[in-house]
């Protein structure tokens, strides 16, 4: 019963996120709405990883890029239908994930950071560079998964992925595994002396985030019908992924959502009246959000809950240094 | 039968200098051991060693009878063998509850039992009533008892207390050891770190074991290790009846 009362807000949530075609006929609009859920899935896959888990990762547009340019490839030459070319996407994904992690993990500090941008840097030049497969810079075309003139079969299946994208943040945060992540996030070396497999986790951590990743590069370029580096393999990709995550809330549910509404309709809004204005409108409401709301946009309202829900003492404070009031804060 | 934790001839070298040299002890069941020595004298590094965030230069670490030194540290959480750190580390985005809840998940899936057993175990370190709250509200001598819970949340057979008084009051001093007497009630044995040397610490303990410049110099019940001449002689001096 509790579980399913639990559950209630988040199904009538999905309910609505799928019903939106049927109210929203405008092509236009409708693309807007895609375009939120594709920013929603990504920072969603992006935080599990770099939220939860505390990792940074830079380089999220090599499981992205890997994931537009499976199908496109694999239809390409071998005539592959695109539902084939997205589960290439992911089957190749993960395996990579797997080893960077593997190679990354293992070590202290920025490496991690430094991995992710090297494999998406590199995977850009490979893929600019090798003309002979990927048509370098000229690009390449995408069949569509649902061909028709209607935008709506391409609204359900990202509506489905992000659904699928942060129910499972939803269900992490619920279980041991969520935990772990956050323990890690928190402090390592204590979460290793408790038991928790930490460069196993994170690794766990990442495979999923690469495959939702992957998933959504696929449809991506379906849904252009066009792809070529600049586009799925460049930094942009990589950096709008973490602040859509960082601006929502790193570490919660529904930031990415959050955050994708605020800059895919920001950057729709001020597109039309300055050209990459969009970039702009990032960087204010990075430095907005860093400034005032460190957590991010719902880490903040839930910060303020949670206190208000468990005040503090007046005694026995003595001890609470600000450094970790501070550290409370970050984390959300 | 066989002591629950025996080290053979440990030795770490950072470099050239010997931080730990051919120190060996052992624990057995039920046990409270404390090892004194001032700041500097090893005390950490040889929980680190057997913890196993640090590999030993020379020499084994045997845990219910299995040579765990080349294990991860969380291999040998899993094994029973709990730490707290030094410097009190909790997850300070977590609230008490949930970070005591983190420990348990080292035996069980369901989050509903870990609320459970983390629970029950704040009411054995005295913290229930604190469990929502952040550990960022605690007093020194409250964290020192959540770093003590979260490890127990574990369930482990073995808990190494790093300064487990160190920066506490005589009294809370005092309730920290009782505390620690009290772990047996779960069948933990405990070996704790101490700095400073408080008569309260020596009376509780079962045995003493006196680090100095990274050697074991003296080694039995508390009231002989006090009188030791060597013990005096080397660091002890005349602190035995300065502390509390």
């Amino acid at each position: 019963m509790t579980r399913w009362r639990e559950a209630a807000i988040p199904l009538a949530l999905a309910a609505a996120v799928l019903a939106v075609p049927l109210v929203v006929k405008n092509p236009y609009h409708l693309n807007v709405a895609i375009l939120v859920l594709v920013w929603t899935t990504l920072g969603a896959a992006w935080n599990i990883v770099g939220g939860y888990a505390g990792q940074l990762s830079l380089g999220h547009a090599a499981f992205f890029g890997i994931g537009a340019y499976s199908l496109a490839l694999t239809a390409h030459y071998w005539g592959w239908s695109p539902w084939a070319g997205m589960a290439m996407a992911v089957a190749v994904s993960v395996p990579l994930a797997a080893a960077i992690g593997a190679i990354t993990f293992r070590l202290r500090g920025p490496y991690f950071v430094l991995g992710t941008l090297a494999l998406a840097e590199v995977l850009r030049l490979v893929v600019l560079a090798w003309r002979d497969l990927t048509y370098g810079a000229a690009g390449i075309m995408v069949p569509e998964i649902f061909p028709g003139l209607s935008r709506a079969p391409y609204y359900y299946f990202i509506a489905l992925a992000a659904i699928a994208a942060v129910g499972t943040t939803w269900w992490m945060e619920r279980s041991g595994f969520g935990y772990y992540l956050t323990a890690i996030r928190e402090d390592q070396e204590t979460a290793e002396s408790i038991g928790v497999n930490a460069a196993w986790y994170k690794n766990l951590a990442l495979m999923i985030s690469a495959a939702f990743t992957a998933l959504t590069g696929a449809f991506y370029a379906s849904h252009l019908m066009f792809i070529e580096p600049d586009i799925v393999l460049s930094e942009p990709v990589s950096v709008q992924m973490a602040v859509v995550a960082i601006i929502g809330g790193r570490g919660t549910v529904l930031g990415p959502l959050v955050g994708a509404l605020l800059l895919v309709l920001a950057s729709e809004i001020f597109r039309a009246q300055f050209q990459q204005a969009h970039l702009l409108i990032y960087g204010l409401l990075l430095m907005l959000t860093i400034l005032f709301m460190p957590g991010g946009v719902l880490g903040e309202i839930q910060h303020r809950l949670r206190l208000r829900a468990a005040p503090r003492p007046v005694i026995g404070t003595t001890f609470s240094s600000s450094h970790e009031s501070s550290g409370q804060r970050e984390v959300g | 039968m066989q002591p629950l934790l025996e080290v053979w001839n440990l030795s770490k070298q950072f470099g050239g200098l010997h931080a730990v040299r051919n120190v060996s002890f052992s624990v057995r069941e039920g046990e409270v051991v404390s090892i004194i020595g001032p700041n500097g004298a090893g005390k950490t590094t040889v929980f680190n060693l057997i913890s196993g965030f640090l590999q030993p230069t020379a020499g084994e670490v045997i845990f219910r009878g299995q040579v765990v030194s080349r294990l991860k540290p969380h291999q040998r959480a899993r094994l029973g063998l709990g730490r707290t750190f030094q410097i009190v580390r909790p997850f300070s985005g977590l609230t008490i509850l949930e970070n005591v809840m983190v420990g348990a998940f080292l035996h069980t899936r369901s989050p509903a039992v870990a609320r459970e057993e983390a629970m029950q175990i704040l009411r054995f370190v005295g913290l229930e009533h604190r469990a929502h709250q952040f550990p960022g509200s605690l007093t020194l001598a409250g964290r020192k008892r959540l770093e003590v819970a979260r490890a127990l949340a574990t369930r482990p057979r073995l808990i190494l207390l790093d300064e487990v008084v160190a920066g506490l009051n005589p009294t809370e001093a005092e309730e920290m050891i009782r505390l620690l007497r009290r772990l047996s009630e779960l069948g933990v044995s405990a070996v704790a770190g101490v700095e400073h040397v408080m008569r309260v610490v020596l009376r509780l303990s079962d045995r003493v074991v006196v680090l100095h410049h990274g050697e074991k110099i003296a080694e039995g019940p508390p009231e002989a290790v006090v009188r030791d001449p060597v013990v005096i002689a080397a660091y002890l001096g005349g602190e035995v009846t300065a502390g509390a």
